[in-house]
């Protein structure tokens, strides 16, 4: 992928990172993130992670978006207003996340391997879907089996957390 | 050139934008979005790494990608049981703001 498309999509991701963070409607946050999530598929995408790309957008933007879109309309949440904001909290946790942020811009400066380019891939076309599926199916069988008990076991929960007490 | 590092990098802002938002704000559902949004960072860089070490066949690393597949389908699941404990806590105490939640405080 040239450069400019992969700062382009870089820059899209991160501009819409700091909406969701900073804006006080939550929809506009929801709206945010799905953008955000947009162009973390076009990123996949320009891994040469086909499959991964697709799923990024089917199941987050598709539906974990959608859920919270739906949550928000439920509960009716408005804009947040009249908010007192504790300068000095938030610049504390600005601060926590400026260290975080050096420290793992120390340790990829020190990762003298992250300076090659990537390694040539054999072939144009890559089967993904076959090759990530054969994984899937014949050394990941068992936490295959399992995540689908866990998501299996979160739709009870989900159903039960969110039933009416009998009054 | 586009190379690993800057692959890194761009998670690694990612990470902190996330981890920035779930300290600052208050309201529980931008909470659990900048969570998504660490969960993205990471498997960016998952995915970085899995084209990056080439198998001898000349194809990335899927058993990169077959962890990030799970990664997917479990922070999935559990956003939609931190919805659902949400839509409880708001039939309960009508707010959803964090600072009305401190009932267990110290």
């Amino acid at each position: 992928m040239s450069p400019f498309l992969f700062w382009i999509f870089a820059l899209l991701m991160l501009v819409f990172g700091v909406a969701v963070v900073v804006n006080r409607n939550p929809v506009a946050s929801a709206l945010s993130l799905v953008v955000s999530f947009l162009g973390l598929a076009a990123l996949f995408m320009s891994l040469d992670a086909y499959f991964i790309g697709i799923i990024q957008v089917l199941v987050y933007a598709g539906a974990v978006m959608v859920l919270f879109l739906f949550i928000i309309m439920l509960l009716d949440l408005r804009a947040e207003e009249g908010r007192r904001i504790n300068w000095v909290a938030s610049a504390g946790g600005i601060a926590v996340a400026l260290i975080l942020l050096i420290q793992i811009f120390l340790v990829v400066g020190h990762f003298k391997a992250a300076r090659q380019p990537f390694p040539p891939l054999a072939g144009s076309t890559i089967d993904d879907v076959r090759n990530v599926g054969a994984l899937l199916f014949s050394n990941y069988n068992l936490p295959f089996q399992i995540i689908g008990v866990l998501v299996l076991v979160a739709t009870i929960g989900v159903v039960l957390l969110s039933r009416r007490e009998p009054r | 050139m586009i190379t690993l590092g800057d692959y890194l990098i761009v998670s690694g802002i990612l990470f902190s934008i996330g981890f920035a938002g779930v300290m600052l704000r208050r309201n529980l559902i931008i909470i659990l979005m900048s969570l998504e949004l660490m969960l993205n960072a990471a498997n960016l860089s998952l995915v970085a790494f899995s084209r990056f070490r080439v198998q001898p066949t000349g194809l990335p690393d899927y058993n990169v990608q077959v962890f990030v597949f799970f990664i997917i389908t479990v922070a999935a699941a559990e956003v939609a049981v931190g919805l659902a404990i949400l839509v409880a806590l708001y039939r309960a105490h009508q707010t959803t703001d964090l600072k009305d939640v401190s009932s267990l405080k110290f």
